[in-house]
């Protein structure tokens, strides 16, 4: 008995070993910035950085905008191909798995090429059209995710029967869309958005490519030319993903109380 | 003319024809079942009716309207499912209000009818409940609220009681014929349960690999079954060979012993060997005198159900099931006994008569 369960706590043991020592050094080392004791004082240079905030602030709007553009594109797709195109279901699985395999400096050369200032559709020759690139290359990034929670989300509800229930009550498709449909996948919605946040937070390929100040290219520049600020943000932005999965699992969790079947 | 009438109604599947034709009248007011074993495409013409499958071919009439080729949120049905396919975001109020706010109702109207649907189910106070504090029936019968709170044209109920378990099921289907009553609005009602068919409805339409096999009310159903598949599939049946002695005064042989039928084998001849049909409450057990029919065999089984006790009796070759009350101060008879079963001439039932 005791035996049986020595190997998987040795597992475990060593797997948060694995994650957890980069990460106390990591955050040692981002507190000794001054020398001789530790303090905030990276953190606070960090979070004082006018740069830091307009970064942030920044990847946190287009974040936003990818989320709604995400699910403006999901949630309809995924709910008619469960009604009424099953048989599609493995194409445009293939499909939404696509950004996973493609690397992103591929999709995001292939954009420039698509949308540079010659083209017909010139969306890099200004800001704001570079902007909307950059959030439609975010959706595109984090499809697998979006799709995937929303499309198991309805498969937890009886898409079918709720659909023709509302439709027999005189009721047209937008409004099923929105006040059947969304209300009753909320949760995973919102899992996805959470997934979708850090995913946008963080990038830096297509950001940078872009260039667009996001937070990714803003990491990586402190990262070339500074030495306690790179580890205090690393920090940050660790405890910014924690955050979002937080979040995910506190949403599920409500879920799963208002919604038990 | 009916209020619901279905014409040569046609429903394809790729190669296979699920419906294969039916005519169907359904007067206002009335409550039609449409009774099958499963897949014989029961769901598929209520489907049609609702307007969420398109009829291969044929017309639906509803009050002299072709609706045929109306999309389901025009035709005014109410839908009661299965899977009770409550709104699980929404309260028992805002399930039952939702159609009244499609039809952009008052709010003041919406709550008073939402009211007087709660009340209607004998639910008064559950209205701010969410689904899942529901019990099924409590949720089949806040679904049939919300589909009448529109006050539609024609009910239809897909096996709505199924899912419940049988003492539930037995009080709501009388609470759903009650309800149906007071609003006199026609409907037409699904189940493949024969006893919950036969006790609910006007009249019971039995369908059998698309086709209506049987319309009519229980009573004829039940007791003057047209078709074999009608006759077993409707309550127990025993069914018996018997072999033809005499075609006019119709006197047959089972297993040697001679009994006589009052219902026409006009066709037959001599020494044919015909199906026939015992229900298990005509038989009794007893020697009985005055023109009925007593065979004489065995006691092969007895099971007691309760209030009832089930016995079958083996003759030679044929079996069957006969049902006598359970009386506590009689104990019931023991396997291997030798018994006498009577009944009447006009009980047995002539089930494949040859073609003349
Ligand atoms: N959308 C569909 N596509 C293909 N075949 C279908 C479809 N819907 C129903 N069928 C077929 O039609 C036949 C009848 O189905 P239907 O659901 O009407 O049966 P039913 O009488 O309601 O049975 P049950 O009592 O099991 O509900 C079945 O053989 C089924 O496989
Ligand atoms: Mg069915």
């Amino acid at each position: 008995m005791k035996e049986s369960r020595l190997f998987p706590w040795l597992g475990v043991i060593f797997g948060a070993t694995y994650f957890l020592v980069p990460l106390i050094a990591t955050f040692e080392f981002s507190l000794r910035m001054e020398r001789g004791r530790y303090s905030f004082e990276a953190y606070r240079i960090v979070l004082a950085d006018p740069y830091f905030q307009a970064s942030f602030g920044y990847s946190a709007v287009i974040a936003v905008c990818t989320i709604l553009v995400g699910i403006a594109l999901s949630v309809p797709t995924a709910y008619v191909v469960q009604l009424k195109l099953p048989r599609l279901r493995p194409v445009v699985e293939f499909i939404t798995l696509l950004p996973l395999v493609i690397p992103a400096i591929v999709i995001v050369f292939g954009y420039l090429r698509m949308y540079n200032s010659s083209s017909w559709l010139p969306l890099t020759s200004s800001a704001r059209g570079t902007d909307l690139l950059l959030t439609f290359s975010y959706v595109t990034l984090a499809l697998p995710y979006m799709y995937r929670s929303v499309d198991t989300g309805l498969r937890a509800i009886d898409v079918r029967t709720l659909t023709e229930a509302a439709q027999s009550l005189g009721s047209s498709w937008p409004r099923i869309l929105l006040t059947v449909i969304l209300p009753n996948v909320r949760v995973a919605v919102l899992s996805g958005a959470f997934l979708t946040f850090a995913i946008v937070i963080g990038e830096f390929t297509m950001a940078s490519l872009l260039n667009r100040p996001a937070f990714g290219p803003y990491l990586q520049r402190i990262g070339a030319n500074r030495a306690y600020e790179p580890a205090a943000l690393a920090i940050i932005a660790f405890a910014i993903t924690w955050a979002c999965m937080g979040l995910i699992n506190l949403f599920a969790a409500m879920g799963r109380q208002t919604q038990r079947r | 003319m009916a209020f619901l009438t279905i014409e040569k109604l046609v429903k394809t599947f790729g190669a296979q024809t699920t419906v294969k034709g039916i005519d169907l009248a359904v007067e206002r007011g009335e409550f039609v079942t449409l009774l099958g074993p499963s897949g014989c495409g029961k769901t598929t013409i209520l489907r049609m009716i609702a307007g969420f499958e398109t009829a291969t071919s044929g017309t639906i009439r509803i009050d002299g309207k072709d609706v045929t080729n109306l999309r389901p949120n025009q035709r005014h049905i109410g839908m009661v499912f299965q899977a009770y396919a409550l709104f699980p975001n929404m309260s028992v109020a805002d399930n039952i209000a939702f159609g009244l706010k499609v039809a952009r109702k008052p709010s003041a109207e919406i709550a008073a009818r939402v009211k007087e649907m709660l009340e209607l189910i004998k639910l008064p106070d559950l209205g701010d409940r969410y689904p899942y504090q529901l019990s099924g029936g409590q949720q089949q019968r806040v679904a049939l609220a919300r589909a009448l709170a529109v006050k539609p044209q024609i009910l239809l109920l897909d096996e709505p009681l199924s899912a419940l378990d049988a003492k539930i099921r037995i009080s709501l289907r009388e609470e759903i014929r009650a309800v149906q009553r007071a609003l006199g609005i026609t409907t037409i009602f699904v189940t493949h349960d024969q006893e919950e068919a036969l006790s609910m409805s006007d009249r019971i339409c039995v369908i059998n690999e698309g086709n209506i096999e049987q319309l009519g009310t229980p009573f004829e159903i039940y007791n003057y079954p047209k078709t074999r598949f009608v006759a077993s599939f409707v309550g127990t049946l025993n069914i018996l060979n018997g072999r033809v002695l005499d075609s006019t005064s119709g006197r047959l042989s089972i297993d040697d012993q001679e009994v006589i039928t009052a219902r026409g084998i006009g066709g037959a001849s001599t020494g044919d060997t015909l199906a026939l049909a015992l229900r298990p409450e005509a038989l009794s057990i007893g020697h009985a005198n005055g023109g009925s029919n007593n065979l004489t065999g065995t006691i092969d089984e007895v099971h007691f159900l309760g209030s009832v006790v089930r016995i079958r009796v083996r003759f030679k070759d044929n079996i069957v099931s006969l049902d006598t009350f359970n009386r506590p101060h009689s104990a019931p008879p023991e396997r291997g006994q030798p018994v006498t079963v009577n009944f009447t001439r006009e009980d047995i039932l002539v089930l494949d008569r040859p073609t003349i």
